[in-house]
């Protein structure tokens, strides 16, 4: 064991490879947890689906769907600097790492912002929250209504991990300006990298399921 | 003294340093790392959820000795019912071994120095903590009455109990599950000594990892659950409930998904003491090493399709009762190998009756017993009549009290004198193991015949002709309370009392054998390095040869 490494490696690991290996595992074992996490929930969202499908569709065509699509674009832009991040890190590029961390936190915010101020609001407006101010008048009242809790359960509980992601992204901008990450020391901004993209991937899912069923243009 | 402990000794009269001397004072306990001192920290607060479920166990029985119920209201009664499930459940059968056994074990079976992530191995026990805080919270505010699993809309609409919080209780405790569960996973990949293939590993580890899987995979599905309920609960949006457009079925079907996962994580840690055990104890190899090892891991993954025998009667479809009564049968078949097996290795070895073993043999026929009887009522028609009664509340404490609580306390029994360095009194602690052995099977016999003959579970009272096996099971169960007690005085006085134990009293193989009794805090003077398959009794040289960097 170099005398370089020593310092960087927690005692309960024998070298850096050791180390890096457990923190990747680690996360992807996180990640399947969230799957589940997730599963849950698009599982009864699923059966639903299809028990009142009708009343599904009427929910879907309230939602904003152009600035779901302008979401879908934002978090795919944020996905590929988030990739090309990770990549600089490795490289041990610094400047590089920094405004690309930037950029993808920004991207992440872009995202939130439309989602609360564009999208909940409206939704809110027309009355359309459950359990809040849900009005809705027509048939399958109570099955729109249920639509609208798997679409705020769902959208929230990703949200919630957006907002975790941007903290972690805060708190890697801070770490690699502080010189935190090296060449042989970029754990950390892989592991988060494998975050980011899972909550992408979750909202690849959410885009189509949520807001485009039915045959919207039919 | 042995040899292989002479050179760590220092000076005579003074104690090496251990894990446990290594620090004093209440900080360097609540802010630990050391996996060993983590373990602690869990048997303490899991036992203390242990007397809370005995404790509400114990008034129940005392209730039922007479048919008019003799000491609570029913509505009572099912606020206790409710407080022993779910802190049994999920407040310490779940988390002890694990996080008691596997916590403390776990490194030094395989060699590291520590888990993976230790600081993570911690706040699994702070969020364990507050979890438990907040259960004892909706207890004290006045309890809960939903049983421990919650059903809906029972639950949601016309409960006027505690719900939210011992339901977001529940979730809180599922992420302290989650990470444990990650904490194992990584450990057992990746922090393994030199030599140390997966064939070689003692069969305990392959029980924790079987058992690690189901923490990550279902505890995160309880954890979405509770979260609906409580929307449900809280803004009366018809998630689960009908008659807001929901479905009651479905929550039992997300309940279940993880409910019967979740009661292979209360029995796979403890066959993997068994198979220790029944190793040390019989001075053999376990016979069929690799199918044990195997058959742990197809519990994981069968015990994930098998959820629907639990709905039998609640309006699912004759072919998903027919599909998930078939898998039930099959999800059986590891758990018989792995009774053959241990039997097999019991067979012309050289077996000797220490107290640890007698509770493994406890394990083998009462866990026997209990999973029969679960084939019974996974048998479609039968279960038609047998479901919630009496019969049902058998069969599951002889899995759970009968099978896992045993292999919790042979475990135990036998690792005691390596985590405290001091050996109890085997007298008493054979004593024990015999009365609760007598005690559990009086309690838990009678109510076969009671489910049998149609007594319901749940309910304060019965009619009188149910009294006589009531009150031998209420008898049994005051048996039982002294066979649970006796361990906490005889195991506390060997902390002050009791003999050096020496490295290795029971002579065992294991790497944990190899190191010092209570260990360093880094477990083993140098990394170890194995050269032999586990159980090697018989073979001359000893498992290990220390590395020289
Ligand atoms: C140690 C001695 C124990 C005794 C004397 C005991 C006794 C009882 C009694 C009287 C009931 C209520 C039956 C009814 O009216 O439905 C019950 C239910 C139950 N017990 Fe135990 N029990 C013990 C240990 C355990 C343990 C260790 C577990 C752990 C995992 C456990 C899990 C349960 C569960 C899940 C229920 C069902 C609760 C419900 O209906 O919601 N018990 N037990
Ligand atoms: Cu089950």
């Amino acid at each position: 064991m170099s005398e370089a490494h020593a310092t960087l490696v927690a005692e309960q690991f024998d070298d850096v490879v050791q180390q890096h290996q457990a923190a990747s595992l680690g996360m992807w074992v996180f990640l399947a947890t969230e799957i589940l996490f997730f599963g849950g929930l698009l599982a009864s969202y699923t059966i639903y689906r299809f028990m009142y499908l009708p009343a599904f569709e009427v929910g879907s065509r309230h939602l904003e769907v152009v600035w779901g699509a302008t979401n879908t674009a934002v978090l795919i832009c944020s996905s590929l600097t988030m990739a090309l991040a990770v990549r600089a890190a490795q490289l041990g590029k610094k400047k590089h790492l920094i405004s690309l961390l930037v950029v993808t936190l920004i991207f992440g915010l872009m995202f939130l912002f439309i989602k609360f101020a564009f999208e909940w609001r409206n939704e809110y407006l027309d009355h359309l929250a459950p359990g809040i101010n849900f009005d809705f008048a027509g048939p399958h009242a109570r099955h729109v209504e249920l639509f609208m809790v798997f679409y705020f359960v769902l959208t929230g509980l990703h949200a919630l991990h957006m907002i975790i992601g941007v903290g972690v992204l805060t708190g890697l901008i801070i770490m690699a300006a502080r010189n935190a990450f090296s060449k042989d020391r970029f754990n950390a901004v892989e592991i988060a990298g494998l975050y980011w993209h899972f909550v992408d991937i979750v909202w690849i899912f959410l885009f189509p399921l949520l807001y485009l069923i039915g045959g919207r243009y039919s | 003294m042995a040899s292989a402990s002479a050179t760590l000794q220092p000076p005579v009269g003074e104690e090496p340093v251990n894990y446990l001397n290594v620090a004093y004072g209440i900080k360097s306990w609540l802010l630990t790392t050391d996996h060993k001192r983590i373990a602690w920290l869990y048997l303490l607060t899991t036992s203390f959820f242990f007397v809370v479920g005995g404790v509400s166990a114990s008034l129940m029985r005392l209730n039922l000795i007479s048919p008019q119920g003799a000491l609570v209201e029913p509505d009572t009664y099912n606020k206790l019912f409710t407080i022993h499930g779910t802190v049994m459940i999920f407040f310490f059968l779940a988390p002890a071994v694990p996080t008691v056994l596997g916590n403390f074990l776990i490194p030094l079976m395989i060699g590291a120095r520590d888990v993976a992530f230790p600081r993570l191995n911690l706040l699994s026990w702070y969020i364990f903590v507050a979890a438990g805080t907040l259960l004892l919270y909706s207890v004290a505010a006045g309890g809960v009455d939903t049983g421990w699993t919650f059903y809906t809309p029972l639950s949601t609409s016309y409960l006027n109990s505690h719900v939210v919080s011992a339901a977001l209780a529940v979730f809180i405790s599922g992420f302290s599950s989650i990470l444990t569960g990650l904490n194992f996973i990584v450990t057992i990949h990746k922090m393994r000594a030199p030599g140390l293939t997966w064939f070689r590993l003692p069969l305990f580890i392959w029980s924790m990892y079987a058992a690690s899987i189901i923490f990550v995979l279902a505890m995160p599905v309880i954890a979405i659950t509770m979260v609906l309920l409580v929307l449900e609960r809280l803004f009366h949006v018809g998630i689960f409930d009908p008659a807001l457009g929901g479905d009651p079925i479905l929550f039992e079907h997300l309940f279940w998904f993880f409910g019967h996962p979740e009661v292979y994580i209360l029995i796979l840690p403890s066959m993997g003491v068994i198979s220790e055990l029944v190793a040390a104890f019989s001075r053999r190899r376990v016979f069929g090493y690799a199918f044990v090892a195997f058959s742990s891991f197809s519990i994981a993954i069968i015990s994930f399709i098998v959820w629907g025998h639990h709905m039998f009667v609640s309006g699912e479809s004759l072919y998903s009762g027919v599909f998930f009564s078939a898998m039930s049968m099959v999800v059986a078949v590891p758990s018989a190998v792995k009774v053959f097996n241990w039997t097999a290795t019991l067979y012309k070895g050289s077996v000797s009756y220490s107290a640890p073993m007698l509770y493994a043999i406890g394990f083998i026929g009462l866990f026997t017993i209990g999973g029969l009887t679960g084939v019974f009522l996974a048998t479609l028609a039968l279960d038609q009549t047998l479901h919630d009664t009496y019969f049902v509340i058998a069969h599951f404490h002889y899995v759970m009290v009968g099978g896992a609580i045993m292999g919790y306390m042979g475990g135990l029994h036998y690792w005691w004198p390596k985590m405290t360095g001091r050996m109890y009194s085997d007298y008493w602690a054979r004593l024990a193991a015999l009365i609760i052995f007598v005690g559990f099977n009086l309690t838990f016999g009678p109510q076969f015949i009671l489910g049998f003959e149609g007594m319901p579970r749940r309910y304060a009272t019965y009619p009188p002709n149910f009294q006589i096996l009531n009150v031998m099971s209420s008898a049994g169960a005051s048996i039982l309370a002294i066979g649970y007690a006796l361990p906490l005085v005889y195991l506390i006085y060997s902390l002050k009392y009791g003999p050096a134990a020496g490295p290795n009293p029971w002579k065992a193989k294991g790497l944990e054998w190899e190191t010092p009794s209570p260990p360093p805090t880094h477990n083993f003077e140098r990394t170890p390095v194995v050269t032999e398959e586990a159980y090697a009794y018989g073979s001359e040289h000893r498992a290990v040869t220390v590395s020289a960097s």
